[in-house]
């Protein structure tokens, strides 16, 4: 594919449709087969500090629950900013992630400090509401003061074949998210096939998508490595056509530092280090943080302290 | 940010190699008569690992009279069901003893840790627990009620899966009732070693299992041996010829599991970051020493520039090095002999105007190392692109139809194994029809199933090994009539 067709490609659904379809295929067994050995990567002693701190500073620290007040995203906005009080080395995270109501207080929390508030909206987490409610939810989060937006597709579309909508979607809620940064996320547990990811990721992409994220955190399967697999593939080659670089963020299920250090190793071996920094890769979290630090903490002092030494939020 | 891994190397300290191995014959570690016993060497560092002996004339045929002995007096009259019993057994120390096996086998073969912790050795495992399981059913194996075993039976295995191919010869026999004197390859003879304590400590009756270590002349003193049965053999097209010359005239049975010079195909509707890991696993795992190893790329001409960046992008991120880091995807070339023979077809794929290319990639200083290394511009007619090189040496050829496709994969004097990468079932299907090849692999390469037989059309050999039709290369027909 050359970088002239793919202004084209979006003209109608047709068009759109002839070209996610012509993407090449991915073989699913081969998929997991590449993901599975990846695993097998045995990351230790200076390798491992510098992944446990490159993963800190990746996190989305995200909470997206009906009960979250003020006091709780205080809270989490504190850790944020200094996850370990015990020791001032650590790494602050990239950004506290929630929902829209809750920006005003996280901003003001945040401060100056340099963490971003991201908010999800567009009906997250189904995006069962008209296109209307998707951009107001949009608007009042970054007149609130989202620096960057996680939205959700319409998988209802997409799977329907409406392409072109899912698109359109993309684009208005890109310009009504301006000046914050656009995560779509193509929630690619209900997705089902990994072609199916591939050309949602594309799609994403060809609508002007900053980052793309696997997952809302509330459909089970949620962030599987070859899923990230397949969305690193697809950030790589759509670089490669288009000179654009996409961010890639993981979301829902990554608990552990093995799980977020077999992430990094997958980013550095299927896309290489240009996508190893907060600006191009995230993680979407809530308790990883928690295991990275204890693991940190085992590094620094080469003994286990226990979860009452690292701060709940 | 550069991630760079840090070493993570597996402890060679749950691996004890004696100074010195004697031949085991008759359940017995035993010293060799004549011959002259022999250093062999971890070809990652050139350190010598231990002294093995040398089975002369006189030692073979005292291992081979032992596995008489062992098959008249006892495993040719066990209860089936007991030898499958003893198969169990030594499938589930196989799998005790598992990351010793893998440590031993990466030290003296010198392939990555992660090939013979995760491939190799569970293989062996599986092909033991597989084979078990036939060796009180075999009046399904499809060659009439009550087959019978042939009886001694001289094994020769190579040394590039020294533990898989141990397995591979050795359980299908013992399942049938047979007995076996094997012998390793003389760069690799120390996993087979271990195997003997494993045999000992399975409490296998003696003489069931020997093993014989030494070189060609130990190798021809097994085949030409008079009481032997049965030859099974798997290494160079050019020693299956001396093998069959040897035995013709005799009753002895044999089948071999020759060279190959297979065709990976990829055709434009194919999965390509897929089939990128498949040319990379088809050529380059196990330092591309496999028989069956993908060694052709076919690729339709109008991917070609796709799949030839992407294939050059994922090369460059291989990692070469200690075949005892967990992190090493590409190991040491297993001999001093075996590098040169690739250096000289490399050279020879230069001179005959191929384009030569590999990664960045720095070699150890010490031990037998060759890059990843793409030969693009070859014809048909290139020695690279019709010799076995047995090496991490890939030769690139297009096509441009499938037609086209099937004539060149098949244009070789080999015809072990081949590749179809396509996501059309049908054309799948079609070119399986037509490749002549024992195995075909579609959308993948290089598997291995102890259920699924294995073998060569031309002169990649005959007679198949794995599943069901392993089977009758260890037992004749039984019924009336037989």
């Amino acid at each position: 594919m050359s970088t002239g067709t793919l202004p084209d490609v979006s003209r109608d659904d047709a068009s759109l449709r002839a070209f996610l379809h012509g993407l090449p295929g991915v073989d699913q067994v081969g998929a997991e087969a590449r993901a599975a050995m990846l695993s097998t990567r045995s990351i230790k002693t200076t390798s491992k500090q510098w992944a446990i701190d490159t993963a800190i500073s990746m996190i989305d620290l995200t909470t997206l629950e009906g009960a979250d007040t003020p006091g709780k995203v205080r809270n989490l906005c504190a850790k944020a900013r200094r996850p370990d009080p015990g020791d001032p080395t650590t790494p602050q995270v990239a950004a506290v992630c929630v929902y829209g109501d809750l920006v005003a207080t996280a901003k003001e929390a945040l401060g100056d400090s340099g963490v971003h508030v991201a908010a999800v909206a567009t009906a997250f987490p189904s995006g069962r509401a008209s296109l209307t409610v998707k951009l107001a939810d949009t608007k009042d989060a970054v007149a609130a003061g989202a620096d960057e937006i996680d939205m959700v597709i319409d998988r209802g579309a997409f799977l329907s074949g409406r392409y072109l909508q899912v698109f359109e979607e993309i684009v208005a809620v890109k310009q009504a998210s301006a000046p914050a940064h656009l995560k779509v996320i193509l929630e690619t547990g209900e997705l089902a096939t990994y072609d199916n990811v591939r050309r949602a990721a594309w799609l994403a992409m060809l609508a002007d998508a900053d980052f793309i994220k696997t997952s809302t955190g509330k459909i089970s399967p949620a962030a599987t490595l070859p899923v990230l697999l397949v969305m690193l593939e697809a950030v790589r080659d759509f670089r490669a056509s288009t000179g654009r670089q996409v961010g890639v963020k993981p979301a829902g299920g990554i608990r552990t530092s093995k799980d977020a250090i077999r992430h990094l190793v997958m980013v550095n071996e299927t896309v290489g280090e240009e996508w190893l920094s907060p600006d191009w890769f995230r993680f979407g979290a809530s308790t990883l943080l928690n295991d990275l630090l204890l693991q940190r903490q085992k590094l620094a002092t080469g003994h286990y302290s226990g979860p009452d030494y690292i701060t709940l939020d | 940010m550069p991630f760079d891994y840090a070493p993570a190397p597996e402890s060679r300290a749950i691996v004890d190699i004696k100074a010195s191995y004697g031949l085991f014959i008759g359940g017995e570690f035993t010293d060799a008569t004549d011959g002259t016993p022999f250093k062999t060497i971890s070809p990652s560092s050139e350190e010598v690992l231990a002294e093995v002996s040398e089975a002369g004339p006189s030692d073979v045929d005292r291992a081979v009279k032992a596995a008489r002995r062992a098959y008249t007096g006892v495993w040719g009259r066990l209860a089936p069901a007991e030898r499958g019993k003893y198969l169990y057994r030594i499938a589930r120390i196989v799998q005790e003893r598992a990351r010793e096996l893998a440590v031993l086998e990466s030290l003296d073969n010198g392939k990555p840790i992660r090939e013979s912790r995760d491939v190799d050795v569970p293989t062996a495992a599986a092909h033991f627990f597989y084979y078990a399981g036939w060796a009180d059913k075999l009046d399904y194996a499809g060659l009439g009620p009550a087959p019978r075993p042939l009886g001694v039976a001289g094994q020769i295995i190579p040394w590039n899966f020294p533990l898989l191919m141990l397995s591979w010869k050795i359980a299908p026999a013992l399942a049938a009732g047979n007995t076996v004197v094997l012998k390793p390859a003389e760069t690799t003879p120390l996993t087979a070693l271990l195997f003997a304590e494993i045999c000992q400590q399975a409490d296998l009756p003696p003489g069931v299992v020997n093993i014989v270590t030494g070189a060609g002349e130990t190798g021809r003193a097994l085949v030409e041996h008079p009481d032997v049965d049965k030859v099974a053999f798997t290494g160079s097209t050019e020693v299956g010829r001396a093998i069959a010359r040897a035995i013709a005239g005799t009753p002895k049975k044999a089948t071999l599991e020759l060279g190959g010079k297979a065709a990976n195909i990829v055709f434009d509707d194919a999965p390509i970051d897929q089939a990128v890991e498949g040319i990379v696993n088809g050529i380059f795992f196990n330092q591309g020493h496999v028989c069956c190893a993908g060694s052709r790329l076919l690729v339709q001409e109008n991917v070609y520039d796709e799949v030839l960046d992407s294939l050059r992008r994922r090369l460059g991120t291989l990692r070469l090095g200690d075949p005892l880091d967990k992190n090493t995807d590409i190991g040491a070339i297993n001999s001093a002999a075996q590098l040169a023979r690739i250096r000289e077809l490399s050279d020879v794929g230069e001179s005959e105007g191929a384009q030569r290319w590999s990664p960045p990639c720095e070699l150890p200083e010490h031990g037998f190392w060759f890059p990843p290394t793409l030969f693009t511009g070859a014809g048909q007619s290139s020695r690279i692109a019709q010799e076995e090189i047995f090496g991490p040496v890939l030769t690139v050829l297009t096509f441009r139809t499938p037609e086209e496709a099937v004539a060149k994969a098949n244009n070789t004097p080999y015809g072990l194994s081949a590749g179809v990468w396509t996501e059309k079932g049908s054309r799948i299907l079609w070119m399986a029809g037509r490749l002549r090849a024992g195995v075909v692999w579609a959308n993948t390469f290089n598997r291995f199933d102890p259920t699924s037989p294995f073998g060569g059309y031309k002169e990649s050999g005959f007679g198949r090994e794995g599943g069901r039709q392993g089977l009758a290369a260890y037992l004749t027909r039984g019924g009336p009539g037989a």
